[in-house]
């Protein structure tokens, strides 16, 4: 017994790490590569959730849909239609500098937010949607947490797979170089404008995937679940502690930090009674805390970004 | 026609309170240049300070605003020292994330102390009084003197004190004022203290406005950026002219949308601002 509660609690601890790896490689693309700030994840990654949950749900009167569609529909379509979102407010906002933009994302994830809530048409509001489908579900006796997981783990190695593939692309090699001197770049005939937004659109696609997922695992999803702060920063924290820049640092710090997270759930939940209400945001604290240091001492993170290696005859494949 | 004039007077008390914040907002942001996050939290901090004085300690709140006041610039003046001042050397940009770090920090502290819930300073029903057919409360015309006399005392230090006379200078032409020997780290010492003492003084004006709650300040920050963006970020007056137009707008769209979509009016109004005139209305820093 003490076993299986053991191995349950480690598979839906790799779960949510895969998915927050996931949003973590997404986000990677935006602030490791390009430098763009946002401080809208969970604006992407709510907006993941909700299409796939809204596609694959059988019909129901309180939100718009369901249409009943197949898993794999529902996270193309969680994946495109943060995408297009990001390609709005990319198109918005990426001929601002970095801190406007940081600055606008926040009010993205406001949007978002304020929306999920109030359209209740659209979204069943705050009390949110229930029963979405968990794929192989059923397929085993008691098996379906840990066929979950090896699907997230799946979706975990091919985007990792593809990041790293385009790592070492020349549209990394010019979103790198828009972070290190966008004027450069614009000199060198490069669309710096076109190469922000694509790399905004395809780092928050990747979060809309994690989104989906998330909402396949948890089979409810509400409002309340992607509190715009709390999800953004997590994210953050997992890839300034893993390596900005770097795909193996992204995943090396979903998991890292998502262990120091449950962490500092078995420790508050220690904690006396009285204390329980406050104890969230002892762990919040806790989590600030750690982001502060390692940007104080090791703002490159525990793996750093290395460099692509410039492979022959790749100069020439560079192309606008 | 009352109705909407009522509703610019909500919207005049509203914009006092983030114009509070901005001016700080577009100080940090003249002398560090960086986007300091933590702003709407360093609100809350002061509100709460104040609470701490009125609540528990049981004074009254004139005596209790200054002293919050300057507590709040404590609490940012040793946050600076100790988070931001070892990463003054690498790029704003990383400050701008140590202060997002700062604002979770600063939040979920004033949850651990006060508790989530909804705190008032002062129990009872105020009486509104009747003024040219309008209604206003005690506490709004509070609310709108206080801040007013604070902008003139800010105004004053700006302009006649040697430390006010550096820190725009230092705003105006980072080099060229470290060249005449204006010492840096004191300017930057007493921005956070000026900084923080406004946003402790809009925070108190917010939580007697509305209420207290720990996320109060971090609800408030959007606006407030915005009035800074609005007003040309850098720039002291257009702080408080975009606070003012935030505060009013914001109110106004209530009239053809629904209340819970105000702070999407300020993003809105932000947005358009940076496409159409990305330095602000008086033309604030690059």
């Amino acid at each position: 017994m003490e076993l299986a509660g053991l191995l349950s609690y480690l598979v839906f601890f790799l779960t949510m790490a895969g998915i927050y790896g996931i949003l973590a490689l997404g986000l990677n693309v935006q602030w490791g590569y390009t430098g763009q700030i946002n401080i809208g994840v969970a604006a992407f990654f709510a907006v993941g959730a909700y299409t796939s949950a809204i596609l694959t749900t059988a019909p129901s009167p309180d939100h718009l849909g369901g249409f009943g569609l197949p898993f794999l529909i529902g996270i193309l379509g969680g994946m495109l239609i943060a995408g297009l979102l990001a390609l709005i407010v990319g198109l918005i906002t990426q001929n601002l500098r970095t801190d406007y933009l940081a600055i606008a994302s926040i009010g993205i994830a406001e949007i978002v937010r304020l929306f999920l809530k109030n359209e209740g048409w659209l979204t069943n509001g705050v009390r949110g949607i229930p029963s979405i489908p968990k794929p192989l579900s059923g397929l085993l006796d008691n098996g379906d947490a840990l066929l979950y997981l090896l699907i997230i783990l799946a979706f975990v190695a091919l985007i990792y797979l593809g990041m790293q593939r385009l790592f070492h692309s020349p549209w990394v090699r010019v979103l790198r170089a828009i972070r290190a001197n966008e004027e450069a770049v614009h000199a060198a005939g490069k669309n710096v404008l076109r190469f922000r937004v694509e790399a905004f659109v395809v780092g928050s696609m990747i979060m809309g995937i994690g989104g989906a997922l998330y909402a396949h695992f948890t089979t409810f999803i509400s409002p309340g679940a992607f509190d715009p702060m709390f999800g953004t920063f997590l994210v953050w924290v997992m890839l300034i502690a893993g390596g900005s820049g770097n795909n193996r640092g992204a995943l090396l710090g979903a998991v890292v930090i998502w262990a120091v997270w449950s962490g500092t759930e078995m420790f508050t939940s220690q904690l006396p009674e009285a204390f329980v209400t406050r104890a969230s945001a002892l762990r919040i604290f806790l989590i600030g805390l750690l982001l502060e240091i390692i940007l104080i001492t090791r703002p490159q993170g525990l793996l750093p970004e290395k460099p692509p290696k410039l492979r022959h005859g790749d100069e020439d494949q560079a192309s606008s | 026609m009352p109705e909407i004039l009522q509703i610019v007077v909500y919207g005049i008390v509203l914009g006092c309170i983030i114009s509070l914040g901005a001016i700080g907002v577009s100080l940090i942001f003249g002398i560090l240049r960086f986007a300091h996050f933590a702003h709407g939290d360093l609100m809350t901090v002061g509100a709460y300070f104040a609470l701490f004085g009125v609540a528990v300690i049981g004074l009254p709140m004139p005596i209790v605003f200054p002293l919050a006041m300057i507590a709040c610039a404590l609490v940012a003046a040793g946050i600076d020292r100790i988070l931001y001042r070892p990463l003054r050397r690498a790029s704003p940009i990383i400050m701008l994330i140590s202060s997002v770090g700062t604002a979770l920090m600063l939040r979920s502290l004033v949850q651990i102390l006060w508790g989530p819930d909804n705190k008032i300073y002062q129990a009872g029903i105020e009486l509104p009084i009747s003024l040219l057919g309008l209604k206003i409360k005690p506490t709004q015309v509070t609310i709108v003197l206080g801040a007013l006399a604070l902008v003139v005392l800010l105004h004053l230090f700006l302009h006649r004190t040697k430390m006010g006379k550096a820190m725009r200078a230092l705003s105006d032409n980072m080099d060229l004022a470290r060249i005449s020997g204006i010492n840096t780290e004191r300017v930057i010492f007493w921005t956070w203290v000026i900084a923080a003492m406004l946003a402790a003084a809009g925070g108190i004006f917010l939580g007697m406005d509305t209420r207290l709650n720990p996320i109060m300040g971090w609800r408030i920050l959007l606006p407030v950026f915005a009035a800074a963006i609005l007003g040309g970020i850098g720039s002291f007056y257009g702080a408080i002219v975009g606070g003012l137009v935030i505060g009013i707008v914001q109110e106004l769209s209530t009239l053809f949308l629904s209340p819970a979509y105000k702070p999407a009016v300020a993003f809105a109004i932000m947005v358009v601002m940076l496409i159409v005139r990305p330095r602000g209305i008086f033309g604030g820093k690059e």
